[in-house]
């Protein structure tokens, strides 16, 4: 599957997406600068973690209004996949893909340590390597990563099943100690209703090769090139 | 934004929503405790921004400060913002 990571200025994690999913899983990957306004054919787009436009306003605020943004958008529309990792997922709800916002995390520190997720969905394609209730291990780095939205709106995410991954201790239970940035309901992941776009804060790319030392978020990026559908996901198109 | 017209001058605030967790503003207050003001109640840290802009009438200034507010100063899931004139 041709896959396309848009690069913004200040993207740090970029090449650590492109090695695995060119390197490691074989697939044909390209770079797409920010103020393309085409996808050359890619039909998983990754908006990789790191920083873009300094952040100045608020996280992924300014990268959601770039040129590459609307080709982005209409690919989402289309049923086309879309990953966000980190400020990808911080853009992604900027951008209004997926809901929700971000706050500053609770204790106001920028946390770079591996978490325990769980994971709450998987007939969605990237969780096509994973069984519901699985408990991984993936590393979280950033200052904003406290998932807001209104009750109401939770709700709603909660009854649509569109939490995808919660913070969780290593046992897989619920404790506050576990949400380390404050994440209302310990959400750290979400879809869009048709599941085709997936945001989460955890870091796939840094634990997708069991020789570094965990192989955990491998099978996430395995399941967004799988070709064909997952349960829920309408065919995937080029943008 | 028209090239010509009028220059106005806005000062945008932009606040976390009064439900939404405010962490910078709790550890301020928490500060100013620490350091002996008491009766402190709240503290909301927020953001402003001074817009200078050129419109034909001070309705599309408005108008253009809202939008601006809207698609990028504010995120309203989580700010709500205000708009005061200085040069209106």
């Amino acid at each position: 599957m041709k896959c396309g990571i848009v690069v913004f200025p200040g993207s740090n994690c970029d090449h650590d997406v492109y090695h695995v999913l060119g390197h490691v899983l074989e697939q044909e990957t390209v770079f797409l600068w920010h103020q393309k306004t085409s996808l050359d054919g890619c039909e998983l787009i990754v908006l990789p973690g790191g920083f873009s436009y300094g952040d100045y306003l608020r996280a992924g605020s300014m990268a959601a209004h770039s040129p590459i943004m609307a080709a982005v958008r209409r690919h989402a529309e289309a049923g086309g996949r879309v990953l966000g990792i980190c400020n990808g997922f911080q853009m992604l709800l900027e951008a209004g893909l997926l809901p929700g916002a971000m706050r500053r995390n609770r204790d106001l520190r920028f946390l770079s340590v591996d978490v325990h997720l769980r994971v709450e969905r998987d007939d969605l394609v990237y969780c096509s390597g994973y069984r519901r209730g699985e408990v991984l291990r993936m590393p979280i780095a950033h200052a904003e990563g406290n998932y807001v939205d209104t009750d109401e709106a939770l709700d709603d995410l909660e009854q649509s099943g569109q939490v995808v991954f919660r913070y969780v201790d290593s046992e897989g239970n619920l404790a506050s100690g576990a949400n380390l940035n404050g994440s209302k309901r310990s959400i750290a992941g979400v879809c869009s209703a048709e599941g085709n776009v997936l945001g989460l804060m955890p870091h796939p790319e840094r634990c997708a090769e069991a020789l570094l030392g965990n192989g955990d978020g491998l099978a996430l990026l395995t399941g967004a090139v799988r070709v064909g559908r997952g349960a829920e996901l309408p065919a995937a198109v080029g943008g | 934004m028209t090239p010509d017209g009028k220059r106005f001058v806005a000062r945008v605030l932009v606040y976390p929503r009064a439900e939404v967790l405010d962490p910078q503003g709790r550890a301020i207050e928490g500060a100013l405790e620490r350091i002996g003001f008491d009766g402190v109640q709240r503290i909301r840290a927020g953001k402003s921004f001074e817009v200078a802009l050129r419109a034909a009438s001070s309705t599309e200034a408005s108008e253009a400060v809202d939008r601006m507010c809207r698609h990028l100063l504010a995120n309203p899931i989580v700010e709500d913002y205000s708009v005061e004139w200085i040069r209106a």
